[in-house]
């Protein structure tokens, strides 16, 4: 064998040895699985790994983009099954539970931070609740998105003669008209199945208020869901739909919103984080676009709560650098600056009483005033549509019937309400 | 040089040389064993647990295969297979023969046709349902090309109408996989013994008549594998219907995989998607073991 040969030989069986990275003077690694992989997003994240890391700690990344989260989960679950679960995961809603309850989740590690940083007091009881597992806190809430916006291009409402936002569905459909009228697309949309679900609860928020959608979309109760007050729900979704962007079936929501900024469209039923299309296209909220509740839903909101959960992991080590993470997450400059880029406000009432001085626009200020009043009064409702409300069977079941309806021009009201409390009891 | 001895030493490397080739085989078998055969038999106890979104074992008799018949989108996805594969195996076939016997013809430039009736395997499933759903797409592709060009009443809105959807994807399916069957059955062709060709023609038959009788039932092999083939692509098609329609409008378009693909992983519900898959399974042994029985039964016979 010549010297090449021996060379050859020699590196390929030393790169068969494990090479460990050796991160010197670490208090620990902590492994994070998420999704936020966009320009804004991660801005964001970067915010929270930098102040890790001068915290003493090393920020393993395991973003995984893509799918809104579904390849993620899809890693996140391979990973739990073979035992070898990451520190920290990105999950949400009903979620937290069903993974707690496997035993997967870590329910102590949060325990003194919670304690020390009052999270009881400084997190509103329903977004608390939705991070814990039996009274303890499983998983740290990140942001909270509104999703029952309607965003308008005035310009576009002005050359139509409209000239009051739409505050009822009657203005709502009048409005509608006048734009078709003009030759503009009355309301931009997306007919993928998840944006179809979000009209919907929308809809069924205006028609039969908040605690109807309670009964129907969050308790899963068949009365609410086979009731007359559902078949009226689904009779307005049909109406709503006439004004839908004909050329929308299977886009992406953000190329729908595109058309509401370049004035081609008038309205879009979606949730905040459009605003961070608008930012983008450099639009200003007030001023080039504005964000009004769904007609006839501006005394309920319905939330969509970002959070992050630990994993229990045989490694103890791991659990300081959890619990800072935990802390960073909800400390003041990280909420800000996250919120701010994603177009969310923050979880910490504290800060929610005061927005204007951290800088928050117009529609933010909104949101978080009408968030702390909603909360008193029961208009604070989870979403369905972004998995918030019930597990991921149920809110499948809910997608295939709700996007089937719209889709069918022959499809009647009552008929897809009893449909639809079937397909619901057998997905429970 | 010495000259070798011819009688070898006995055992070591003698066993070794009628070992070394069960030696060489067996990681590959060893692995089709564990990941292929092995994982069916996991996917066959799952389905009769009650698994959500991990995995678990407790056991739930037939009450997946029950949810699974009493799911709507079930009935509407194996229809579809049903529409697709029969659509796509028929019409590819009949194009990709008549390709084939056209292009048999001895004409010119044979190779640089039959290269580009052949490009469109090259591409993935993927780019295809792409392409072809802006081709379809009713503002933007042919639809709008053929009203600007000036036949005004023209309108192609399979793509966004639930009852004809699938033809949808019948059409970017067959674009491509004909040339792959024409390719086949060229190669076919070009094995047939000429001598039955001239007897047949000094017998008087015309050409069609030579082809229909004589050629084709000789190239009883060539139908079998391409049937096998079309087969396994039409059952296992996901990307096709990811890339062009999702499922969409509602769930018209959904096929099977993609069924199992959006309950197993997306809606945390193993236990249906298992189900369904198993389902998918015997649906593809119903067809195939009795195909490859009568197949292989003939061959001894030969």
């Amino acid at each position: 064998m010549n010297a090449i040969n021996r060379l050859a030989v020699a590196i390929s069986i030393a790169s068969l040895f494990p090479l460990s990275a050796f991160a010197a003077d670490s208090k620990g690694t902590v492994e994070v699985v998420h999704w936020w992989t966009s320009g804004g997003e991660k801005a964001a994240v970067d915010v929270l790994k930098a102040q890790v890391e001068k915290d003493g700690f090393t920020w393993k990344d395991g973003a995984v983009a893509g799918g809104g989260g579904a390849t993620a989960m899809t890693v996140l679950k391979s990973r739990a099954v073979a035992g070898n679960p990451p520190g920290v995961a990105q999950i949400k809603g009903p979620d937290i539970q069903e993974w707690a309850s496997t035993g997967l989740l870590d329910t102590d590690v949060l325990k003194d931070v919670a304690k020390e940083e009052k999270w009881d007091s400084l997190l509103d009881k329903k977004v608390s609740d939705t991070v814990k597992y039996d009274g303890d806190y499983v998983a740290v809430p990140v942001n909270i998105h509104r999703v029952n916006w309607l965003w308008i291009n005035p310009e576009v409402f002005k050359k139509a003669g409209i000239t009051k936002n739409p505050t009822t569905l009657e203005e709502f459909y009048a409005a509608g008209d006048k734009l078709k009228k003009a030759g503009f697309i009355p309301l931009a949309h997306g007919g993928q199945p998840w944006q179809d679900s979000t009209v919907f609860e929308a809809v069924v928020l205006s028609v039969m208020g908040a605690d109807g959608y309670k009964k129907a979309l969050v308790d899963l109760d068949n009365a609410a869901l086979t009731g007359p007050e559902m078949v009226k729900a689904l009779t307005e979704l049909k109406k709503v739909a006439t004004y839908m962007d004909a050329d929308g079936k299977g886009q992406d929501w953000n190329l729908e919103a595109g058309k509401v900024i370049n004035g081609k469209a008038g309205m879009q039923i979606m949730g905040d984080w459009a605003k961070s299309e608008w930012t983008a296209a450099k639009k200003v909220a007030g001023k080039d676009y504005e964000c009004v509740a769904f007609p006839g839903t501006d005394k309920a909101f319905t939330y969509n709560i970002d959070s992050l959960a630990v994993f229990k992991q045989k490694d103890k080590g791991t659990a300081a650098g959890q619990q800072d993470i935990a802390r960073v997450v909800l400390g003041e400059n990280f909420q800000k600056v996250f919120s701010i880029n994603k177009g969310s406000i923050p979880v910490r009432n504290d800060m929610l009483s005061k927005m204007d001085s951290y800088g928050f626009d117009s529609c933010a200020q909104t949101a978080a005033k009408d968030f702390l009043a909603d909360a008193k009064t029961g208009g604070l409702q989870p979403s369905m549509a972004h998995n918030m409300a019930t597990t991921l069977a149920v809110q499948g079941a809910f997608f295939d019937v709700v996007t089937n309806y719209i889709n069918d021009p022959k499809a009647d009201p009552a008929d897809t309400a009893k449909k639809l409390g079937a397909a619901i009891k057998s997905a429970k | 040089m010495s000259s070798v001895a011819v009688f070898s030493k006995a055992s070591p490397f003698d066993a070794l040389q009628r070992w070394l080739p069960k030696l060489v085989l067996a990681p590959s078998m060893f692995i089709v064993l564990v990941g292929f055969y092995g994982y069916i038999l996991w996917t066959f106890v799952l389905s009769f647990t009650n698994s959500t979104f991990l995995p678990s074992y407790k056991w739930a008799g037939l009450a997946q295969y029950a949810r699974l018949f009493d799911n709507d989108r079930w009935w509407v996805a194996s229809k579809n297979l049903a529409v697709f594969g029969g659509m796509f195996i028929g019409i590819t076939l009949v194009i990709g023969v008549t390709l084939a016997i056209f292009l048999d013809q001895k004409i010119r430039r044979e190779g640089f046709i039959r290269t580009i009736y052949l490009y469109p395997m090259a591409l993935s499933m993927i780019v295809t349902g792409t392409a072809w759903k802006w081709l379809l797409n009713p503002g933007m592709g042919l639809d709008k090309l053929l009203r600007d060009w000036g036949w005004e009443g023209f309108r192609l809105d399979w793509l966004i109408d639930p009852d004809r959807v699938v033809y949808c994807l019948v059409i970017a399916a067959v674009w491509q996989a004909s040339g792959f069957i024409m390719a086949m059955f060229l190669a076919g062709l070009r094995g047939v013994d000429q001598s039955i060709i001239r007897a047949a023609q000094i017998d008087g038959a015309s050409l069609p008549r030579i082809y229909w009788s004589v050629v084709l039932p000789s190239l009883r092999p060539v139908f079998f594998s391409a049937v096998m083939i079309l087969a396994h692509i039409a059952i296992k098609s996901f990307d096709l219907v990811a890339a062009m329609t999702a499922g969409g409008p509602g769930y018209s378009s959904d096929l099977p995989a993609m069924f199992m693909y959006s309950f197993t992983f997306s809606r945390g519900q193993m236990g249906m998607g298992s189900a369904s898959a198993i389902l998918m399974l015997g649906a593809i042994l119903a067809i195939i073991v009795p195909y490859l029985y009568s197949e292989l039964r003939t061959k001894r016979h030969d």
